[in-house]
């Protein structure tokens, strides 16, 4: 099958997914189930990367900006910038395709492999529906949050490793973090983290749900579901930063 | 009544199904018996409308699938039960949950009648105190009754069972096949069955079609089939020495 062909089934199984759901009852326990799946069990690892990769982009910033005539408090600048438009949103939702993808798209493949997703279609389940709708809502609505949760121990983490490196005094790295701030770049980063959401819930489920064979497929599809996430919230991340910010 | 006309179904050209024309009988245990690759699962989905026919059609109480709106299907399917070769059981959810799943999607019951409903089918696929396991933790047999406590807890017209006994031990296999025919008449509804075990076919074979390269290449019962001159079922059912011998003193 052609790369062609995958584009069309994929907004093929869109329209079967956004529709409304046949019990509500039924489509609230699975969104819950779902935000505790592939939302509150993502904050622990979000959290640790957020907090040492923040110190990390202090630690680097402070040892390329050496030159004296510029001013320390540009290393908080430089760090909350980074890590508001791009590390968040981006580099963490590529993080959690990988973590979030390959669970969606193995699980529903073992569901398909195993007839889990027949029986519901011989029940009168519209099984795209019930299967992805919850995971869409859950990680659009939860992951805006969880990049917030991010930014801010980003920030934390650097504050912290500039501290113990006595890289950036505490003063000039808060007055460089309350430095010319943009509001917008927050909206721009939690625009860009609700289509990535929407992505890493949807690519996985067309890989998963379309799967054939057995185990060793079911593997493969989960594979070839975090890399096309993946390239997928690159490219989007191009055009949405062209869209959103470009003049 | 299920009537199959002339039923046509191939993959990537290869001609699967070749013409099925068959009736499957209310209050009945109707076997679908063939080899590998005989077109057997392929009919069972066409039934289930988890395939559709590449030509003729398949008709339920006098309600033609081909001409169906999406809607009618989707309804129909409500009144199938279906018994999965892997019982297919969802893994997320234990027991009472799962025999519980249709009856959340299609009833406005409260939870309290629905309960009662899920206790009931347990108890009469022989089930009882496993409310709150899930699917890994019982055996093959017990997945299996749960299995079927799942499909018939919307007291469905028509149910399917690819394969029932598939993994079982020949004893288990034989209560499975029993309670499935004791269902059949207690519910009086239409039971089709695909299998390849023999115990099964002289158990509750009250009808049997025997499919040989996607052709029906013979139809009876399980007397019948004792007494069959086609050499196809002969050779099919009659494979090892042991069974042979059985025949001809019975004959």
């Amino acid at each position: 099958m052609n790369y062609i062909e995958h584009v069309g089934k994929y907004f093929s199984m869109l329209r079967q997914v956004l529709r409304k759901p046949q019990k509500w009852s039924v489509f609230r326990d699975s969104l819950f189930r779902e935000i505790q799946d592939l939302g509150i069990n993502s904050v622990g690892i979000v959290a640790f990367i957020s907090f040492f990769v923040g110190g990390v982009v202090v630690i680097q910033t402070a040892l390329n900006l050496e030159n004296p005539l510029i001013p320390k408090y540009l290393i908080g600048y430089a760090s909350r910038e980074s890590l508001i438009l791009e590390f968040s949103p981006t580099l963490l939702s590529i993080i959690l395709a990988g973590k979030v993808g390959s669970f969606i798209s193995s699980s529903i493949g073992t569901m398909r492999v195993t007839e889990q997703i027949d029986a519901l279609e011989v029940m009168g389940v519209n099984s795209l529906n019930y299967l992805v709708l919850p995971k869409i809502i859950a990680t659009v609505l939860f992951y805006p949050f969880l990049i917030t949760i991010s930014i801010f121990l980003g920030i934390v983490g650097g504050y912290v490793a500039g501290n113990i490196t006595n890289l950036v005094l505490s003063a000039d790295y808060v007055s460089g973090i309350r430095y010319d701030f943009d509001p917008f770049h927050i909206t721009y980063s939690l625009i860009k983290t609700a289509v990535f959401a929407f992505v890493i819930a949807t690519i996985p489920s067309y890989h998963g749900y379309f799967v054939k064979g057995g185990a060793i497929e079911v593997g493969r599809s989960s594979t070839k579901a975090v890399v096309w996430t993946s390239v997928v919230i690159i490219f989007l991340n191009y055009i949405l930063t062209q869209l959103l910010l470009g003049k | 009544m299920i009537e199959l006309s002339n039923l046509h179904k191939s993959f990537d050209g290869a001609s699967v199904l070749k013409g099925i024309n068959t009736t499957f009988e209310k209050g009945k245990t109707n076997l679908i018996i063939g080899q590998s690759g005989s077109g057997k699962t392929v009919l069972l989905k066409c039934m289930l409308g988890l395939f559709t026919p590449d030509k003729g059609d398949i008709c339920y109480d006098n309600r033609h699938y081909s001409k169906m709106s999406i809607k009618g299907k989707r309804n129909l399917r409500k009144e199938m039960g279906m018994l999965f070769q892997g019982s297919a059981l969802f893994d997320s959810l234990n027991v009472e949950n799962n025999v519980m799943f249709p009856l959340k999607m299609f009833t406005n019951n409260p939870y309290n009648a629905m309960l009662d409903r899920v206790n009931t089918v347990l108890k009469r696929v022989n089930l009882e105190n496993v409310n709150h396991k899930y699917p890994a933790e019982l055996s093959g047999g017990m997945q299996k009754r749960v299995a079927l406590a799942r499909a018939i807890v919307m007291n469905p017209k028509y149910l399917f069972c690819d394969e029932p006994n598939s993994g079982l031990d020949p004893k288990t296999a034989i209560v499975i096949d029993n309670l499935i025919q004791e269902i059949t008449k207690e519910f009086d509804i239409i039971t089709v069955i695909n299998s390849h075990d023999m115990n099964s076919v002289m158990e509750i074979g009250e009808k049997i079609i025997f499919l040989k390269d996607g052709i029906k290449a013979w139809e009876g019962n399980n007397k019948e089939i004792l007494r069959t001159t086609n050499e196809a079922v002969s050779d099919f059912v009659y494979s090892s020495e042991l069974l042979k011998k059985v025949r001809k003193a019975y004959l």
